[in-house]
């Protein structure tokens, strides 16, 4: 089972579930897709500094849903292989981070498989950050999370989330998620990234070579600990323990002791 | 552009050198990706740095920065050798058979300057630099290509000095890596097979920056890519409408539609006919602007209205003059400017004390002044250049105004692009606060000119007074209230002022109505009966079927040639032709060299509209109306006094073939190639702030400046803007590891970069994509800065300041475009 809010059924979602096809290959690492980005969903830029990399921010933050991870690696034909590998929330079918979530309707996914957020809901626990297999959640000031939730408010609207909507030479295309999925095979891709990892990602990834050349996880999966403990306490929250107090408890449980918002950022 | 952005897509053979499209233009990446993935094109991406345009290449070469003609005469040679060049377009279609001037000699002879050469005055004469005529003024020619003066054996004798070898050795370019390229490029010589070429500031911003440019025309010549889709050579302008300006006549030495300036010895209309227009006594040769009297009376009667007319010249007199050998160009003006020369300064949409080559001069140059007005969105490091680092602002007199401009959301009008199309463009908002429309600026201003003129007279009031300005309703002073942009529009196509007929029909045949809107340049005339504010705009706002109709607004998707001329999309210039020299992409019968992407075919059947006579081009708007050129028919280069495409180029000032010089600042005691070791035509600029140093221990560095995606020029417009700062905060060096090893810096630190000019801080980026330089045996290290940065926004100073303020007052020899691209510098630990 995975944590589908009630409302929105199975069938529906698979019917109507929409996905981003990533093609690293046809990115350009200009970033439109971070401004655009920022732009709809009106979070603030932040005072950075230059690290010695292209890459900034240099990884997702509360008010940084995308953001473009630039890689140097060796290459065969070329003095260097440089590779822009767009970074988010993946969307996951099986979703690690819902799973966890002790606060009803803090996370929720929408009828195109959007695996969106409401901050008023948002208890400040973390425990989606234990759950996520990708490191994508974030906690802003305020302690309420922030991620990308595929424009969820476009996207109901019949609109392409910004990042897709800007980005100049199709690296990031939205659509229904099996056309896309039969085009990036059409176009040669054997294996698609996504395509079943956690039944199937809402982030598709057209990969030319091994996932990890591309700094992703072979096989992504949410951590067992989560996956027991969202079996077992869990439904204490909704049993009325109350969602803090179930959350700490997970979170002690799936774990370990809290550190501090380093872990998270 | 010969062609345009969506063109890119009907290309084989891409070459991206002298520009970086992904990071400076990323929507042109849209058609270069396209061509690589529907069509299998290739993309060879020519850089000193590993760019993310590279990061996109099937090949890519490293080079060093200011070796491009050398890397490109390796090119030629390898066209040359090998008989890769396209036969029956060489002959027919580029001045290759043309017999040249016995007495011509070039570098290889000269030991690196060509014949004629003034070592005092550092100019040529360039008499010897012409054509053998025949006893009809017609150039000679041997269409056999065999005779020892043609052009193109010359052509050969010039670039066997650039042995790949040798050109490996001056650029640091691996030999097989050279050869990789010249192989793939020069598979576009055949007639099915396409390259294309898109360059930018890479190329221009150097002494030999035009020159540059002329090596990949020859190269596309000598493969018969220009006109044809896919091809042509092709500026990736850097500015959304600078191509625009440009047109409307923004720099100092043309008018609007490329009209020349007139210098003061021109002392009236017929003298300056006289001199700006080429002749032929070719019958074949279309020889466009010997149309140039049309425009300049047409453009003239534009500005001064009712009270130009023939007999007073049209009031040519009126027009401001340059001095006999005058340049005005932006080093020059700034060196004046320094020299105390100017009282006042607009600095209108620019950040020269960030954008200004040798910006410390320039923020100098700036404290001579008595006023100066900065119109601009925001304030910026020019405005406030005397609070800046190193001013003592007690000790500035410059008395500055700042005008708030709208943005381009904020007004209406057209924008031209790269491609030469001029589109509509329409307000979305009102200016904010007491911001103004340019035009609205100018207006106002205008109106307070005037009005001291007529009230006190002054030196010079009638250009002033009488110049016309009816671009909009005028209230009880007779001033405009706001400027109509549709009446600007409408001035800059033109008008009839009387009816207009084509004298060559019998009976004159009527063609244009008096009062309405110019139907087309074809229609403009020498005597008055016209007006034009630039003739190459002349249709883009005409009568149609008893309608106005503005061409740049529409926005018809259809595609009849499926090339992606979309000719009913907006309007592009000339005469709404999408693709230039488009008559060089068929054969002498007028069939496409290549009929699956035929820009243009001849149907010998179908009937003329307007003649009524069989005969008719298809596809694009031809460049010209002449039957396919045959064996006695037009040549197809319409715009070159001899109809044809120059191989050999007399027109410039620092050689008819281009010929390596090392840039005025290079790591290197000799060239190589010869003994001339910089173009020995370039000015050179003589105060103290203007010092270079060549070889010298203390900028060991070759340096090279760029723009990045995230910031726009100087970054006025985006260091304002968080989401882009964040992504791009403060000034940066690329390096290789090599280098970063050598002085012992990490990636991420502060470095102190320096130049004989001035210097600045910056965070090394030590990177795998920049590699050192095999160069004559000796390796050289380059680095590479961006020049988005200056001392005023981020106010904490977090961003560091321009890399201008590093780079060398010096400019082509041609075009004066400062030479930022190639210079010396040294990388320190902060």
């Amino acid at each position: 089972m995975s944590g589908r809010p009630e409302g929105v059924n199975m069938s529906t979602i698979e019917k109507t579930r929409k996905a981003l096809l990533l093609s690293p290959e046809l990115c350009i690492g200009c970033r439109g897709c971070q401004t655009a980005c920022k732009s709809w969903n009106q979070l603030p830029g932040m005072a950075t500094k230059n690290t010695g990399t292209t890459q900034n921010p240099p990884d997702l933050e509360p008010s940084t849903y995308n953001i473009i991870r630039y890689s140097e690696i060796p290459s065969e034909t070329h003095d260097v292989r440089w590779l822009f590998v767009s970074r988010r929330c993946m969307h996951c079918d099986d979703a690690g981070c819902m799973k966890i979530c002790p606060a009803p309707g803090a996370l929720f996914k929408t009828k195109e498989g959007a695996v969106a957020f409401n901050k008023d809901k948002c208890i400040g626990c973390k425990l989606c950050v234990a759950g996520c297999p990708f490191d994508v959640p974030r906690y802003d000031a305020q302690d309420k999370i922030g991620k990308c939730n595929l424009c969820a408010d476009r996207i109901a609207e019949g609109l392409t989330p910004a990042c897709a909507k800007t980005c100049p030479t199709g690296a990031i295309r939205f659509g229904d998620r099996d056309e896309l999925l039969s085009s990036a095979k059409k176009a040669g891709y054997g294996k698609v990234y996504g395509e079943a990892d956690l039944g199937g990602l809402g982030a598709l990834y057209a990969f030319k070579d091994a996932p990890k050349i591309y700094g992703m996880n072979e096989n992504p999966a949410i951590p067992e600990s989560v996956v027991f403990w969202h079996k077992v306490l869990k439904p204490l929250s909704v049993i009325g323990l109350g969602g803090a107090i179930a959350g700490a408890l997970i979170h002690y449980a799936a774990v370990g002791p809290h550190k501090d918002d380093e872990e998270v950022k | 552009m010969t062609n345009h952005w969506i063109d890119i897509k009907n290309a084989d053979v891409i070459l991206v050198m002298g520009s970086n499209p992904a990071e400076n233009h990323p929507i042109s990446m849209k058609w270069v990706m396209r061509a690589q993935q529907e069509r299998g094109a290739k993309l060879i991406v020519v850089d000193p740095r590993f760019t993310r345009t590279a990061a996109k290449a099937d090949v890519y070469a490293a080079m060093r920065s200011g070796t491009d003609i050398p890397f490109l005469g390796g090119m030629i040679k390898y066209i040359l050798d090998n008989n890769l060049y396209f036969k029956e377009y060489v002959a027919n279609y580029t001045n290759a058979s043309f017999l040249v001037n016995p007495d011509f000699r070039g570098p290889g002879a000269l030991d690196g300057v060509f014949s004629g050469y003034d070592k005092e005055k550092r100019k040529y004469d360039k008499k010897t630099w012409s054509f053998q005529m025949d006893e009809n003024g017609i150039p000679k020619k041997d269409h056999t290509l065999q005779h020892p003066n043609c052009v193109f054996q010359l052509l050969k004798k010039q670039y066997s000095r650039y042995t790949v070898d040798k050109v490996s050795s001056i650029t640091g370019t691996p030999k097989e890596k050279l050869l990789e390229v010249y192989k793939l490029y020069a598979s576009t010589g055949k007639p099915n097979r396409v390259g294309t070429e898109l360059y930018a500031m890479g190329w221009t911003q150097h002494t030999i920056g035009t020159q540059n440019i002329r090596a990949m025309t020859i190269i596309q010549l000598l493969l018969g890519n220009v006109g044809m889709a896919g091809g042509g050579i092709n500026a990736l302008r850097g500015e959304s409408n600078v191509q625009g300006s440009t047109d409307h006549g923004l720099l100092f030495h043309i008018l609007p539609g490329y009209l020349s300036v007139p210098s003061a010895s021109l002392t009236n209309l017929a003298a300056y006919i006289e001199k700006y227009t080429p002749k032929t006594k070719d019958p074949r040769s279309v020889n466009w602007w010997s149309n140039r009297n049309k425009y300049i009376a047409s453009y003239l009667k534009a500005i001064y209205g009712p009270s130009a007319n023939q007999d007073n010249d049209f009031r040519y007199t009126w027009l401001p003059k340059l001095d006999e050998g005058m340049n005005a160009s932006w080093l020059v003006l700034f060196d004046q400017m320094f020299k105390g020369k100017f009282e006042g300064f607009f600095a209108w949409g620019q950040n020269p004390a960030c954008s200004g080559a040798n910006a410390g001069k320039v923020r100098t140059a700036l404290s001579k002044l008595k006023w100066m007005v900065n119109v601009n969105l925001f304030d910026n490091e020019t405005g406030s250049f005397w609070k800046g680092p190193g001013m003592n602002s007690k000790d500035v007199q410059t008395e500055v105004f700042l005008l708030p401009a709208a943005s381009s959301v904020e007004k209406e009008g057209s924008i031209t692009n790269s491609g030469r199309l001029a589109q509509w463009r329409y307000k979305a908002i009102e200016p904010i606060g007491q911001s103004m429309a340019d035009s609205d600026i100018m207006n106002e201003l205008y109106f307070r000119v005037r009005e001291l003129y007529r009230k006190q007279g002054g030196k010079f009031p009638a250009p002033i007074v009488n110049l016309t300005w009816n671009y909009g309703d005028k209230d009880k002073n007779g001033k405009i209230a706001k400027i109509d942009t549709h009446a600007v529009a409408k001035e800059i196509n033109g008008y009839n002022h009387a009816d207009v007929y084509d004298k060559k029909a019998t009976p004159p045949k009527l063609i244009g109505k008096k009062g309405e809107l110019c139907a087309t340049f074809g229609n403009l005339q020498a005597d008055g009966s016209t007006s034009s504010g630039n003739w190459i705009y002349c249709q883009s706002y005409i009568m149609k079927d008893g309608k106005v109709v503005n061409m740049m607004a529409r926005r018809g998707k259809n595609d009849p040639t499926k090339l992606g001329l979309y000719p009913e999309w907006a309007w592009a210039w000339p005469v709404n032709r999408r693709i230039i020299y488009n008559r060089a992409s068929v054969d002498l019968q007028g069939r496409p060299w290549d009929p699956k992407r035929a820009v243009l075919k001849w149907n010998a059947t179908k009937l003329d509209a307007k003649t009524n006579k069989p005969g008719v081009w298809e596809g694009d708007v031809p460049d010209g109306p002449a039957p396919p050129m045959n064996d006695t028919g037009k040549y197809p280069f319409i715009m070159k006094p001899d109809g044809v495409g120059s191989i050999f180029g007399p027109g410039l000032a620092d050689g008819p073939f281009p010929e390596h010089y090392e840039a005025l600042e290079c790591p290197l005691e000799e060239n190589s190639m010869s003994k001339q070791r910089i173009n020995p035509t370039m000015k050179l600029f003589a105060e103290k702030e203007d010092a270079f140093f060549s070889c010298d221990t203390r900028y060991p560095f070759v340096a090279t400046t760029y723009r990045v995606s995230e910031h726009w020029q100087t970054g006025v417009l985006t260091r304002h803007q968080p989401w882009q700062l964040e992504m791009e905060p403060q000034q940066f060096v690329e390096m290789s590891e090599e280098l970063a090893k050598e002085k012992n810096i990490k990636n991420g630190e502060k470095v102190t970069v320096s130049s004989g000019r001035g210097e600045i801080w910056a965070i090394a980026m030590v990177t795998s994509r920049f590699k050192p330089f095999k160069v004559a045996g000796t390796t050289v290290h380059q680095v590479g800065l961006p020049w988005c940065f200056g001392w005023q926004y981020p106010e904490n100073g977090s961003g560091g300041d321009s890399s201008n303020l590093l780079t060398p007052t010096v400019g082509d020899a041609n075009t004066m475009i400062p030479e930022t691209k190639a210079f010396m510098v040294n990388v320190r630990k902060a």
